[in-house]
């Protein structure tokens, strides 16, 4: 019997009649469609049963043409068995659905942004706020109907507000200070938000704002051909672009069915070890320059400077580099390159010797961080914790490891986890995977399969230039491409990737078009985020900004 | 004393054979704008508004390899009050314009703006809905640095672009004539 089977034996006997159930198989996802008024006993069912304990992704997407033209989508996943699935439920556009934020705590800002995005209103949220559009913002930008380039500008911003206390009132009994802490402070990285209330030096509660870097990702996506898509991903987590690029490339190949050449597949491994290790550098560097430790943000800069010019070598770009095609890799590596990279990689493993010795006995360092910002793993998959932080609390989920892709199954690397998941067991997994992927880089980089580097399909790879200004075939293949773009079959596919902070999904929906229908992007930091008030009440403000930089927000995938 | 009591002693004096000799001291000549030009130029205070991927970037300008000290612009600030250059490096979106308007406003003259990056020079490629379109749309503009993000050797050329600006007192008429952006100021309709 097969997993989908299960689930729909387990379902008869609880529901006894599935009655507008339908279950479904996309590209080899499993998908189950179910009525609005049932997805909340549904949720409880498939949680309480242990069968899947990890809510992935909740959002929405919009087909005008059907009478119940919103759809909500959840990614469920279970952390022991790696089992995916995917739940849908139709909403009518003045109709409601059930919140389930009391099954899931996590729910609770991906039920925001749908709201946000679509105008899905759920029953039962707490604080069914915008969260990504300023609040001065009318309609819904992500509904078919609404123009792309329609901008209203914001004339103010918010004053200080809490959950369920739009606008503050202080409380003249209590002797309680509020403190707001960015947009533009040199701890929350330029488009963060932090408000506090401050009790003595201690917070009684806060709250977070955020959208100062909402660019509209999943709108451009569906404006843009397949191809063009690429750039806007790599702007996502801008700390590791190729990463992004890989994440997204790889959801569309297994959509269009082909495989890309194992050359092609070992580069990409190179390039999603290197961008790891540039992020982790990024997040540390500026964690410790935040606890004022400035000297070993320079160090480490050095290195990111040398894995730049790996880039820089392959493609012309440093930071953004767009070096991924749909199918494989948008050009040959010039030669040498790999034995470059073996060189940088030496050059890598003796930097972060450096920074361990400079920071993990550090007295200061391990005072500002250990204790500090802890959570349980429990709670952790509450919230949708994925990646370094959930492996600092205790669960060594790795998708490299329970789903692998390219070859991962076939190298020698470990999962490193923390205890008690605080900002200290955050920067030690951070550390341990540098190490661990300067391991993986070396096993790659060695034996780099020869052949080619992009698959030779002319529906998908533009041709190379020579013959498209050599012969008519190529110049003729080149124009079909350009105009008329790559189209996958028509279908629905979720495809993730492990990514510098976790889980980097993307549900691509393809109605044949030369565009995405829809495209969201799962983003790791999104989840994380949401648990920082409970992370940081009871705390001191100092304590903020360590707790800040050890999560590794990235503004360009929390607001895309 | 008195003054009736005062009988000054005329004596001509060669003033020019005078100046020659100063002259031929450690002392030279400039005009006082001259001078304060020179200064002003080369101990740039820079504020970096880093928003997304140009900040990015930034870092590696302030970074070891590329090292903006070496235009006298090391000294990083991230209080409006204390710096005089704006360096906003990343997408401003809708939402964050009212916050860049209110820190260019807290600086104090005189004081510059360079724009890292095409999402600040123009929006970029997000011609979307929650972006500005262009930064120049809330604050005046001195230098554009084209890139998505700029190379930091791009960078550079800006800021010694701003530098040769200060030095020839070139005019500067769209910070003159700068307000306050209306739509910032009146709500919409």
């Amino acid at each position: 019997m097969n997993h989908i089977e299960e689930i729909k034996s387990e379902l008869t006997q609880k529901f006894q009649r599935l009655d507008g159930f339908e279950f479904g198989n996309h590209f080899g996802n499993d998908v189950l469609e179910v009525p609005k008024d049932l997805i909340l006993p549904l949720m409880k069912q498939l949680k309480d049963s242990g069968r899947f304990d990890f809510l992935m992704d909740l959002c929405g997407a919009d087909y005008p043409e059907r009478k119940q033209r919103f759809e909500v989508i959840y990614q469920l996943f279970n952390t022991r068995t790696f089992r995916r699935l995917r739940v849908k439920a139709r909403v009518g556009e003045n109709e409601t659905i059930d919140s389930i934020i009391s099954v899931w705590k996590g729910a609770n800002w991906f039920e925001r942004e749908t709201y946000d995005m679509y105008g899905i209103v759920f029953k039962g949220h707490p604080f069914l706020r915008k969260i990504l559009t300023h609040h001065h913002f009318k309609g819904h930008p992500l509904r078919k109907d609404y123009d792309p380039n329609l901008q209203q500008h914001c004339q103010d911003v918010m004053p200080i507000h809490f959950e369920n206390d739009d606008v503050y009132t202080k409380d003249p009994n209590k002797n309680l200070v509020p403190l707001n802490i960015g947009p533009s402070h040199p701890a929350t990285h330029g488009t963060l938000r932090v408000m506090v209330e401050l009790e003595g030096e201690t917070i009684n509660r806060s709250n977070v704002e955020l959208g100062f870097l909402h660019r509209c990702f999943e709108k451009m996506c569906e404006t843009h051909f397949y191809n063009q898509v690429i750039p806007y991903t790599d702007r996502l987590n801008y700390c590791s672009a190729p990463m992004n690029n890989i994440g997204y490339a790889k959801a569309v190949e297994k959509m269009l069915g082909v495989e890309i050449p194992p050359k092609a597949q070992a580069t990409r491994v190179i390039l999603a070890e290197l961008s790891r290790i540039i992020d982790h550098i990024v997040c540390i560097g500026a964690n410790a320059v935040d606890l004022g430790a400035l000297t070993g943000f320079f160090y480490l800069f050095g290195l990111r400077e040398q894995v730049y010019s790996l880039f820089e070598k392959l493609c012309g770009a440093r930071l953004t580099v767009s070096l991924l095609r749909i199918g494989g890799i948008a050009n040959e590596p010039p030669k040498g390159w790999y034995e470059e990279v073996l060189r940088v990689n030496e050059e890598i493993k003796k930097g972060i010797d450096q920074i361990d010795r400079l920071l993990t006995n550090n007295k200061i360092w391990i005072e500002r961080t250990r204790g500090v910002g802890g959570i349980s793993v429990e709670n952790a998959i509450q919230y949708g914790y994925t990646g370094p932080c959930l492996r600092a609390a205790g669960l060594g989920l790795d998708l490299r490891k329970a789903d692998p892709y390219y070859g991962y199954d076939q190298l020698d690397f470990a999962i490193p986890t923390g205890t008690t998941g605080d900002c200290y067991d955050r920067y030690l997994v951070r550390l341990e995977e540098m190490k661990q992927s300067t391991r993986i880089i070396d096993q790659v980089a060695r034996n780099v399969p020869s052949g080619d580097y992009i698959i030779r399909d002319k529906s998908i790879v533009l041709p190379e230039k020579k013959d498209v200004y050599g012969n008519i075939e190529g110049l003729m293949n080149h124009f079909m491409l350009v105009v008329k773009g790559i189209r996958p079959p028509k279908g629905e596919i979720y495809d993730a990737t492990e990514a510098a902070n976790g889980e980097l999904g993307f549900f691509c929906v393809s109605d044949n078009g030369p565009k995405p229908y829809r495209l969201r992007a799962r983003p790791p930091c999104f989840a994380i985020y949401q648990s920082f008030p409970e992370l940081i009440n009871g705390g001191l403000v100092a304590d903020v900004i360590a707790v800040l930089g050890s999560l590794n927000l990235i503004a360009g995938e929390l607001d895309r | 004393m008195s003054s009736s009591q005062f009988t000054p002693e005329i004596k001509t004096v060669d003033l020019e054979a005078q100046a020659q000799e100063f002259l031929k001291t450690a002392a030279f000549t400039t005009r006082l704008d001259d001078i304060i030009a020179w200064g002003r130029k080369n101990s740039l205070w820079p504020l970096p508004y880093g928003t997304a991927c140009c900040g990015i970037e930034l870092m590696s300008v302030m970074g070891p390899k590329y090292d903006l000290a070496r235009f006298g612009a090391e000294v990083v600030r991230f209080s409006p009050r204390q710096s005089d250059l704006l360096i906003v490096a990343g997408t401003i979106t809708e939402k964050m314009a009212p916050v860049l308007v209110h820190i260019y406003q807290q600086m104090l003259d005189p004081k510059y703006v360079i724009s890292m990056g095409a999402c600040a020079s123009s929006g970029g490629f997000y011609r979307a809905y929650h972006v500005l379109q262009g930064i120049d749309k809330v604050v005046p503009v001195d230098v554009y640095i084209p890139g998505c993000p700029p190379s930091p050797e791009a960078v550079l050329d800006g800021v010694m672009l701003l530098q040769k600006m200060i030095e020839n007192h070139d005019p500067r008429p769209w910070k003159d004539s700068w307000k306050v952006p209306q739509f910032l100021t009146q709500p919409q309709s």
